[in-house]
């Protein structure tokens, strides 16, 4: 298991390779990224924000939470902060296991938990120049 | 006792700081917090239950404080 809030570009690839195992059947990759219209509004890109510390620590907690309730140790999520462009990719989220419903469990279990739990915070720039802080729908 | 609470994102913007400061009597909960923030000047634009961290992991209403903990109000969350 291995959990990130990183700065930089996330390489869904080398991510996926980190949880390469011979036992394992199947390896999921969950890519979340910026789109460009949201509620009808011209996006032009985001900026992320974290509670440093903290985001670190919940999502190493969410993680944990489906390792142990999925069994697999072969889970890697990294969320990105900063300044992102439409297409950047926001999250990745890798889990492989044994067998592919598991896997698909475990990653859906994450995505959902960190979207009520993380403490992050997204503000989007639009095309006409606004600014507005936008949260998760439930 | 003296804390400082932070503030980010919207919550932030709203008070106009990053964090404030909070002076709050002995045996004080996190409810009584959240009453002095909300009596500030620019606090009403925080909602009346908003979601609290303690030495950052999310806190109750009731939950004791104590003067070395680190408090946040934590406007709703956007990650993903």
């Amino acid at each position: 298991m291995r959990t990130g809030i990183v700065e930089r570009p996330i390489d869904p690839q080398r991510l996926l390779a980190e949880v390469a195992a011979p036992g394992n059947g199947a390896s999921l990759l969950f890519v979340g990224t910026v789109r460009d219209v949201n509620a009808g509004s011209s996006v032009s890109g985001l900026d992320y924000s974290a509670y440093s510390g903290m985001a670190e620590s919940e999502l190493a907690s969410i993680v944990a939470e489906a390792a142990e309730r999925w069994n697999t140790r072969d889970i890697v999520v990294e969320h990105r902060v900063g300044a992102l462009d439409i297409g950047d990719a926001s999250v990745v989220i890798v889990v492989a296991h044994p067998h592919r419903d598991q896997a698909y469990q475990a990653s859906r279990y994450i995505i959902e938990e960190l979207k009520q739990r993380l403490p992050v915070w997204k503000q989007e720039r639009y095309v006409d120049g606004r600014r507005e802080w936008v949260t998760n729908h439930a | 006792m003296t804390l400082r609470v932070l503030l980010f994102a919207s919550y932030a913007d709203a008070l106009g700081a990053p964090a404030v400061s909070v002076d709050l009597p002995a045996g004080a909960r996190v409810r009584d917090l959240l009453a002095r923030v909300q009596a500030m000047a620019a606090g009403k634009r925080i909602p009346d239950k908003p979601m609290v961290a303690v030495n950052k992991r999310y806190a109750t209403p009731d939950q004791l404080l104590a003067a070395t903990d680190e408090v946040a109000i934590i406007p709703p969350v956007a990650g993903g």
